[in-house]
């Protein structure tokens, strides 16, 4: 009976610190789709989370966007570059893994520790000599410098994950698709990327919020504001409308991490699993 | 059986043939877009080169000034290996804390995991970095609700070159939610009975977490340790926005590859920038097999001895 209790109190103990700790990690998101409805002048005043007069003023003027540019321009680029940088890894992280994972060929073992070593390398040491090459190539304010990359499989850490997700799946499958004439072609086609699909939807999750945060390399490469992304468009907002116009820059904000929440929220047990297998970076 | 035999010898020297025919757009990437640009930003570190002249030899001048000449450089070092220091430590207490509680048998945990995870989902992107700019500047949010709970004046965090750091360091540990994820697959597997045992013996919660949780989980620890310090030291996109791509203020949140960024990028200084690059791996590399090296003395793997 005292034990009982005991285990109770310490139960209802647990949840209300996870509870209160959990309120406090999502204020500040909180706070920041709530601002987002807030008139203008009562966003730093109004001490309350939730608005008196809810309003979509913030977002009217928002969407209209800045030099002449509607805000919808850069969230359409942003989609179409992690649409296409979604489908290269898709392709070319998953050939690339199963090579490694279920075929047999001379010096793999150095191959597969090389695309290792890649995998801890800081993106610095080719920045440079890169973006050299791809000006050479004229390609300079285009999204080729982004998407090469991707067709060409230097994502190491899917083709990881993908490799670790291939070496689990029962060999007795190739075998028998062997036995059933199926070349290795095939088999890649009609066994292996059909009983990839969780790894293959994580790989396309990963690629899609990384590419729409990749501040540092749309920075490098993007130049006209006709061509910006989402994270390129906000910081023009913030750097153009100053102080004067925070409510619209919140609801901006909301709009840009919408996509983020709608495929967290439809598929986040892949989320969970990738990250739990294969210890996603931060 | 002898066909069989043949059939399987050649099968396995086309393997070959095919492998290499999949492994095509990789290994591309990886003389075009990796090797061959690693040589060439090593060999341009070793010389003045501006984007206008041709790079000039000038033998390890690049990383003599940003040892001995370059302050700008020092400092960024500096802020940089606090940053690192402080927050990945942080940032891992947090998510082995939050991962222990919610491995209570609690209820709704899928919901509490969630929950937990949407600052990771999002911190990385414009919109975060400039809601923190807001929240953290002198009437901001954080300050307005410090001032009416609490009764605390707080200084402008974000103007405040003493303070200012510390807002990506909260920034960053808010993020805990990956290696919160992992460390909480990583409870699940340790078995229920050393609990049980250790409850029977008369251990403390508090001497069961030191003697069981902390020594199963090692490897988990270590492993998170690297990946998170891997890429905290090339933290990037945080700094840029709530600095406003200057560091500031005082250079008090110039990180390492912002820094490289100005040399590089707004200089035009690409021999030293990739001298930059280059000692950046070194570090990485050195505190990356430091770890590996700690934790071959320190991670118990298993039940040996």
């Amino acid at each position: 009976m005292k034990r009982n209790t005991h285990t109770l109190v310490s139960a209802g103990l647990t949840h209300l610190i996870v509870i209160m700790l959990g309120i406090a990690m999502i204020y500040p998101v909180l706070w920041l789709i709530m601002a987002s409805f807030k008139e203008g002048s009562t966003i730093f005043s109004d001490p309350s989370l939730f608005p008196k007069n809810a309003t979509l003023n913030n977002y009217v003027s928002g969407l209209k966007g800045i030099a002449n540019i509607p805000f919808m321009r850069f969230f359409l680029n942003s989609i179409i570059l992690c649409g296409i940088c979604v489908i290269c890894n898709l392709i070319f992280c998953s050939m690339t893994a199963y090579a490694f994972a279920r075929l047999q060929f001379p010096l793999k073992s150095i191959w597969f520790g090389i695309m290792m070593l890649t995998l801890m390398l800081p993106a610095h040491v080719t920045t440079i000599p890169r973006w050299i090459m791809f000006r050479g190539f004229g390609w300079i304010d285009t999204y080729f410098p982004m998407i090469t990359p991707k067709i060409l499989a230097t994502d190491a850490f899917f083709i990881f994950l993908l490799v670790q997700f291939i070496r689990g799946l029962p060999r007795d499958l190739d075998e028998s698709a062997t036995i059933d004439g199926c070349n290795r072609v095939g088999i890649f086609l009609k066994i292996i990327l059909p009983l990839s699909v969780p790894s293959l939807v994580t790989t396309s999750l990963f690629t899609f919020l990384w590419t729409w945060d990749d501040f540092f390399n749309q920075l490098l490469y993007l130049n006209t504001p006709v061509k910006y992304t989402i994270p390129l468009g906000l910081r023009l907002f913030l750097d153009s409308s100053g102080t004067s116009s925070w409510g619209s820059m919140f609801a901006m904000s909301v709009v840009s991490i919408t996509p983020c929440f709608i495929l967290f929220f439809s598929l986040q047990k892949y989320f969970v699993q990738g990250i739990a297998t294969t210890g996603m970076k931060g | 059986m002898n066909g069989i035999r043949i059939k399987k010898r050649s099968g396995f020297s086309s393997d070959a043939a095919v492998a290499y025919g999949f492994l095509v757009p990789w290994l591309l990437g990886f003389f075009i877009l990796t090797l061959y640009p690693m040589m060439q930003s090593l060999y341009f570190s070793f010389t003045d080169y501006n984007m206008i002249n041709t790079p000039k030899l000038i033998g390890i001048e690049n990383y003599k000034t940003m040892f001995a000449g370059d302050d700008r450089y020092l400092n960024a070092l500096l802020v940089t290996f606090r940053f690192v220091f402080i927050s990945v430590p942080l940032k891992l207490a947090f998510a082995l804390l939050v991962a222990v509680l919610m491995n209570q048998k609690l209820r709704g945990v899928p919901v509490y995991r969630t929950i937990y995870y949407i600052p990771t989902l999002l911190g990385g992107s414009v919109a975060i970095a400039v809601l923190w700019r807001r929240l953290f500047s002198g009437d901001g949010v954080i300050n307005t609700i410090l001032l009416n709970a609490l009764g605390i004046q707080a200084p402008a965090w974000i103007a405040n070159p003493r303070h200012a750091l510390s807002t990506l360091i909260i920034l960053s540990v808010w993020q805990f939610g990956s290696p919160m994820i992992i460390f909480l697959a990583g409870l699940k597997q340790i078995p229920g009975e050393y609990y049980e045992a250790a409850s029977v013996d008369g251990a403390s919660k508090l001497r069961q977490f030191f003697s069981i949780t902390i020594p199963s989980l090692s490897p988990i620890i270590f492993f998170n340790l690297i990946m998170q310090m891997i890429s905290a030291f090339q933290s990037f996109t945080q700094a840029f926005i709530i600095s406003g791509g200057q560091g500031g203020p005082l250079d008090s949140t110039m990180f390492y590859t912002l820094y490289l960024y100005i040399k590089g990028f707004t200089y035009y200084e690409m021999g030293y920038a990739s001298a930059m690059a280059w000692v950046l791996l070194v570090i990485i590399a050195v505190f990356t097999s430091a770890a590996f090296k700690l934790s071959d003395t320190l991670v118990s793997y298993g039940s040996g001895d």
